[in-house]
């Protein structure tokens, strides 16, 4: 009895861990990525612009930031998150699966590098985040639908 | 009987002697400055023009881009456009055309064999252009690559399919008038509005239109469905949901680099757009800035797609 008992809960808990871990909401989840993104964007782009003053812990956040986004974003775009949420995601996404996937892997090797060189000055930075933003628009010219 | 009957074809012979009338292509008759035309001012026009961006083959990207061999489908309410080459090959592009027929084109939507253009072809805009800079243009063409491409014709239900219709589309919508009226001399504002309703053609995209396709003037640059059909063109004006929160320098920015203020990036068909604006000497940048700036604030024209 205790032995059934207890059988029941590890599976209870089993399934109650599934379901935690597989993405509860992958729309939600690309979106956060996304924003760190953007926000990663706007430091170095502050510091492009001269708004922010040049900081290599900086520069190095905002490049690790982005990398760790593009080795991670692709994975919560699945079958069953095409809509709701007012998901910007294009429809091309699925339909067009291996043009996506080669707009990431790019976004992946474009990243790896620029975080892998470390800049320490403002030209390198440059260089090093300029590869990597070109990225954004890379992708959202064909896989990304504006509504508003 | 007789009677009714002939009096149904006199009906019958005016009405068509009308629609041919009216309808007939016409050309402005004003005559063009004999002079040579500048390669290096028609680069900067063709850029602020985005030709490329229908002209190119499509997903062509650095030099392709030059290779204006067309045959882009647009999909659009009216039916199919297929872009035509524009790239100097004398059989399948424009290479045997004389600077008239290219002004003709650009200002009245007149081929060179004297037929309508359709407006997916955007010289409703280009028609504000002045003469000198469309001879530029001409000359800056002719220095590209000439691409050998016969592009099939466009694909349009009736009564779309009747080119000669056009010219009563035409009477309404083609002038060289400004798209709105601004109270201001400043020599910045009224450079960006030259580009912005004339080379740039972004009220094409940037303004909702009517049931035949008309341009809502009273909506300039507030936005619309997206021709293309998913999504909406966003509204450019000062507006609330426009560009209130944007500063000149932040639009300047935007065209430069491709990042809006919240360091969201260019996407769609925009980023070419950009990518052309990007290669603009500056001060067009911020003329076009400081016209989007001074244009009426406007709501959105369009509705909000379904979440």
């Amino acid at each position: 009895m205790i032995k059934h008992a207890s059988l029941s809960l590890a599976l209870a808990i089993g399934c109650l861990s599934t379901t935690a871990f597989a993405a509860e909401n992958p729309i939600a989840t690309r979106k956060a990525i996304m924003k760190s993104v953007g926000a990663a964007a706007g430091a170095g782009g502050g510091m492009l612009k001269g708004e922010i003053p040049f900081n290599p812990a900086v520069a190095n956040l905002a490049l690790r930031t982005m990398n760790a986004a593009a080795h991670s974003v692709g994975d919560y775009f699945p079958e069953d998150s095409k809509t709701g949420m007012e998901t910007e995601a294009s429809p091309k996404i699925w339909e067009d699966m291996a043009g996506f996937s080669e707009k990431l892997a790019k976004f992946k090797a474009d990243s790896d590098a620029a975080a892998a060189s470390k800049p320490a000055d403002l030209d390198s930075f440059k260089a090093a985040f300029g590869s990597v933003v070109q990225n954004c628009k890379g992708c959202h010219e064909g896989y990304r639908v504006k509504k508003n | 009987m007789r009677r009714l009957f002939a009096a149904f074809l006199i009906l019958v012979i005016c009405g068509g002697a009308g629609f041919w009338f009216l309808t007939a292509p016409q050309i402005s008759p004003n005559s063009l400055p004999g002079t040579q035309g500048d390669p290096v001012n028609g680069e900067r026009m063709f850029l602020a023009g985005g030709c490329s961006s229908c002209h190119a083959a499509p997903g062509a990207k650095g030099d392709d881009k030059l290779k204006l061999g067309g045959g882009l489908e647009l999909k659009t309410p009216f039916g199919i456009f297929r872009v035509p080459n524009i790239s100097p090959d004398p059989q399948t592009g424009i290479g045997g055309w004389s600077t008239r027929d290219f002004v003709n084109a650009m200002r009245d939507g007149v081929s060179p064999d004297n037929r309508h253009y359709y407006p997916a072809f955007p010289y409703a805009s280009y028609a504000r252009m002045k003469s000198g800079d469309l001879i530029d243009m001409k000359a800056y063409l002719d220095t590209l690559p000439a691409v050998s491409n016969q592009v099939a014709g466009h694909d349009l239900p009736f009564p779309f399919s009747v080119r000669r219709g056009l010219g009563l589309w035409k009477r309404l919508y083609l002038n060289n008038s400004p798209a709105i009226e601004l109270a201001t001399s400043n020599a910045e504002v009224l450079r960006g509005q030259y580009l912005v309703e004339g080379a740039g053609h972004c009220g094409e995209c940037h303004t909702s239109r009517n049931l035949i396709g008309g341009p809502r003037l009273d909506q300039w640059l507030a936005g619309a469905p997206n021709p293309e059909g998913k999504g909406v063109i966003p509204n450019v004006t000062p507006g609330p949901e426009g560009l209130a929160d944007w500063k000149i320098s932040d639009i300047v920015y935007y065209f430069e680099s491709g990042f809006r203020p919240d360091f969201d990036s260019v996407g769609g068909s925009m980023v070419s757009v950009q990518e052309n604006m990007a290669k603009l000497p500056p001060e067009d940048r911020q003329a076009i800035a400081a016209y989007l700036k001074a244009v009426p604030a406007l709501a959105d024209a369009h509705e909000k797609p379904k979440k």
